[in-house]
């Protein structure tokens, strides 16, 4: 790593535009990479990145400004140009075909074919080799890869990028879809690229991640360079997030307000409830007004005890109650009518009707709630969407726009927003004039990790709104991979691990070294076991 | 007072600070996703008109004529309004993100089995509501496989074009069986105002499926399910229900359509409504519905049937044969998709810069 700064420059981008209808969102960047170094690319949601980086994987073309790569002028014309040139990406969203083999994923787009016909055992001995040379040599290559772990999945995408002789790797948020004993894995397989003098574009929201394996910062906000070349480990967070921000934000977590007393009756209690193969005899409990956390690896059933409770999946055992009533498991209108609210862990995929308007979004659970005899009153929602924008918030506050136009944190805020709306509130002082389900409202969210691929600002923003819901007595149980998110942001902290619940203490008696103890213990024994 | 309502709605809907008001905002409006069904309708209706100077120019003694122009549209029109209840049943499908390839063989068994010498000798009120109900059932039976049996629309929908196709050659043995009622017949028949009785049909049953898609909760959820499945399901909203009545839906457009055919031809056959699954598909898509679901409207496919309809016409009054007009309609399927995906492209580009 000492040798990086006398490393020659692969990969030079000066002065790189790129305009969308109404958006600069490249204004001139640069960025230089040297062969052999991770470069760590920050910045928060909206400033760039992801546009960076289809500049660089040839999906997007840039308006103005020269990309030198490996000392020639280049410009691609197609993703596959930039692949051919060595430039492989692999983005949050694999690319990989789940029916087709590891092998055949690895050598998916150049097949090696002696006059059309396949060469299977040679291109399984190859990806063999590929992956010996990541270190997983034990990843068997006719596997079919749909049935892999995405740990696994994301070695297969390298070494896909390996066997096209790749120069430069852009990897993007690698670690936001691991659990955290992979991320170890992962920052070994990135060691191994780059002591073969691989390059590395790394894109990550965790501080610390880059810390760990960055070389050097470039420092990206609103479509510009704000800081080109940092050193990754001396320079210091403060300084880094403030080239982010323009103003110095922490994560601060708002500060507990009220106490909740143990002598208040539950909103929620769960008993002895069971998922055959995800988690067993789950007891636990939310009072109105408290933050319940859940710290656990991926895999260790949290997101599939939420939405078990939630009815998104039928219990085996136990019991749900909301409010002293019984939930019929696998129910989850009834879950929704009796005051429960998911915002789910795939935001895109499980939350949002991305081409639609934001105001629709925000009423998706309680339109027909707004509606007089079957006909919708796009009036009242509209108004009752506007306020809540307002109430968390949201920029832009227009609600008519499309939901995949805001970022991250944003869309997250939709999310919540939904489960926010209270339909028996008149709207604009217009009496609803049905009202033939009394609603309730939401009196409890499951928030199953509520910040995942939401920037730093934005983050705090989050945890504001979510400490002011449970003020305003709402009951919340959350589930997150980052340790000092559930404990700066919990009342009560459960520790989970291979599908039962180990510890329950108040947050302020768990320290982080604790807890991930607890919840790494469990990854140990599993790798143990493999 | 549901229209007065809805016209209440539509002015507070357009808050200034999103409305298509201002001049500035007339440029959002051309760029904006939500108003691209719009745009792209304003686009077919330049398709009907080019189609029309066609018309004037090879046939000007019609075309140019007001009162037999008159009647040229009238024929258009009727020769739309069936395929046309059709597509607005199959609009709906799509945008919930499925398929029905039943809606012909439907057709043909609400047509069969509404024209038995049995179901005739009741009458016309149950000869309409027999087909109205098989078209209504075999619906319900579509989108129970699909949401409870959880096969793949295509799969199901195929499986019942088939069997229903043949059970309507079962019933009739492959005769054409002969309406006698003279309240059947009319409705091909008799005008009001001028205009015929299937056009008013097409148009109602148009104007009905506009209000379910936009102004309803079903509607909304239709689009929801198309749009995100999952994300609908965790929302709250009961999928399956919705995706049988969908189905249920579609049926009932193939009972109506089945009466439309029915009394044009004066006749119930188990050949009626052959291949109106394609052009319902076509339809619907010139319209710009899009396959995979989430987005459509009913506008878009009343003129993609007229523009299918008035392509036909044009090849009937210059005397061309079927076979060409079979060849043009193929190529204007892809050249509507393509004009519109170019369309698009060129509008982002120009924005862009």
């Amino acid at each position: 790593m000492t040798a990086a700064d006398e490393q020659p420059v692969v990969l030079r981008l000066s002065g790189i535009v790129k305009t969308f209808p109404g958006v600069r969102a490249l204004d001139g960047v640069e960025l230089e990479v040297r062969a052999g170094e991770v470069h760590c690319l920050l910045g928060q949601n909206g400033a760039g990145k992801s546009t960076l980086i289809k500049v660089l994987a040839g999906v997007h073309r840039p308006d103005a400004g020269s990309m030198l790569w490996q000392g020639e002028e280049v410009s691609f014309a197609s993703p596959q140009a930039a692949t051919k040139a060595g430039i492989a990406t692999i983005y949050q969203e694999l690319d990989l075909v789940d029916d087709l083999t590891v092998a055949e994923n690895v050598f998916l787009g150049h097949e090696q074919s002696t006059g059309g016909f396949v060469r299977r055992t040679q291109m399984r001995r190859e990806a063999q080799a590929v992956l010996d040379r990541l270190g997983h040599g034990d990843l068997r290559v006719k596997r079919v890869v749909g049935r892999l772990p995405t740990a696994a999945k994301q070695v297969v995408s390298m070494a896909r990028a390996l066997s096209h002789e790749a120069r430069l790797i852009i990897m993007d948020e690698p670690s936001a879809v691991l659990a955290h004993d992979e991320v170890a894995n992962l920052f070994r397989v990135v060691r191994e690229l780059t002591s073969r003098g691989i390059a590395v574009v790394y894109i990550s929201h965790r501080l610390e991640e880059i810390r760990e394996i960055g070389d050097r910062v470039t420092v990206l906000k609103d479509g510009r360079t704000s800081a080109v070349n940092l050193p990754a480990r001396t320079t210091s967070t403060k300084d880094l997030v403030n080239r982010m921000t323009g103003r110095t934000i922490e994560y601060v977590f708002p500060e507990r307000t009220k106490r909740v007393s143990s002598d208040v009756a539950p909103l929620l209690e769960v008993t002895g409830l069971s998922l055959h193969g995800e988690f067993a005899d789950v007891s636990l409990t939310v009072r109105p007004g408290e933050i319940v956390g859940i710290a656990g690896l991926g895999g260790s059933g949290r997101s599939e005890l939420l939405e078990t409770i939630y009815g998104a999946r039928a219990s085996d055992a136990g019991q749900v109650r909301l409010n002293g009533s019984t939930l019929p498991p696998g129910r989850i209108s009834t879950a929704v009518r009796s005051g429960l609210g998911l915002a789910p862990e795939e935001r895109k995929s499980q939350a949002l009707l991305l081409d639609d308007r934001i105001y629709r979004n925000i009423t998706l659970a309680t339109f027909s709630r707004y509606a007089s005899g079957g006909l919708t009153r796009a009036s009242d929602e509209q108004a009752a969407a506007r306020r809540m924008a307002d109430a968390l918030a949201l920029n832009p506050s227009g609600v008519m726009a499309p939901v995949k136009t805001l970022s991250g944190g944003n869309q997250q805020k939709v999310v919540l927003g939904r489960w926010l709306l209270d339909p028996s509130q008149p709207a604009d002082g217009v009496v609803s004039r049905n009202r033939r389900r009394a609603s309730s409202g939401t009196r409890l969210l499951l928030l199953d990790e509520p910040t995942r691929g939401v920037d730093v600002g934005a983050r705090a923003d989050l945890y504001r709104v979510i400490r002011k819901l449970a003020d305003d007595g709402l009951g919340v149980l959350m589930v997150s991979s980052e340790v000092p998110e559930v404990l700066g942001l919990s009342d009560r902290v459960l520790v989970m691990r291979e599908g039962r619940l180990l510890r329950e203490a108040a947050a302020q008696d768990l320290d982080e070294a604790t807890v991930l103890d607890l919840v790494m213990a469990g990854s140990l024994l599993e790798g143990e076991q493999l | 007072m549901t229209g007065l309502t809805d016209a209440a709605l539509n002015k507070q809907g357009a808050a200034p600070q999103d409305g298509p008001g201002s001049r500035l905002s007339l440029r959002r409006w051309f760029q904006d996703d939500a108003s691209e069904p719009v745009r792209r309708n304003l686009g077919l209706v330049a398709v009907l008109l080019v189609l029309y100077a066609i018309g004037a120019w090879s046939r000007a003694d019609i075309f140019l004529h007001p009162d037999r122009l008159w009647t040229n549209e009238l024929t258009v029109l009727t020769l739309a309004s069936s395929v046309g209840v059709v597509a607005i049943g199959m609009t709906f499908v799509i945008i919930s993100g499925g398929i029905d390839l039943s809606v012909g063989a439907l057709l043909a068994l609400a047509s069969v089995w509404s024209s038995t010498v049995a179901t005739q000798q009741y009458g016309v009120g149950v000869m309409v509501f027999t087909a109205l109900l098989v078209g209504a059932l075999t619906g319900l039976v579509n989108g129970v496989l699909i949401a409870y049996g959880r096969l793949a629309p295509f799969i199901a929908t195929l499986a019942m074009m088939v069997a229903a196709r043949g059970l309507a050659q079962k019933i009739s043995g492959k005769t054409t069986q002969v309406v006698k009622e003279e309240g059947i017949t009319n409705i091909a028949q008799n005008k009001l105002l001028g205009i015929p009785w299937l056009v008013l049909i097409f148009a109602a049953v148009a104007g009905l499926a506009w209000v379910l898609l936009n102004r309803t909760t079903f509607g909304r959820r239709t689009a929801a399910i198309g749009g995100n499945a999952e994300a609908a399901w965790l929302a709250g909203i009961n999928v399956r229900r919705t995706q049988v009545l969908i189905y249920v839906l579609s049926g009932l457009c193939c009972g109506i359509a089945a009466v439309m055919v029915t009394a044009q031809a004066n006749a119930g056959s188990s050949d009626h409504g052959n291949l109106y699954e394609l052009q319902a598909i076509a339809a619907a898509i010139i319209g710009g519905t899009v396959l995979t679901g989430g987005r459509g409207t009913i506008v878009g496919s009343v003129l993609g049937v007229l523009v299918f309809t008035s392509i036909t016409n044009l090849f009937i009054v210059n005397n061309l044969t079927i076979e060409y007009q079979l060849i043009a309609q193929g190529v204007i399927i892809v050249a509507a998709v393509l004009i519109q995906q170019l369309r698009v492209g060129t509008l982002r580009r120009r924005s862009s810069s």
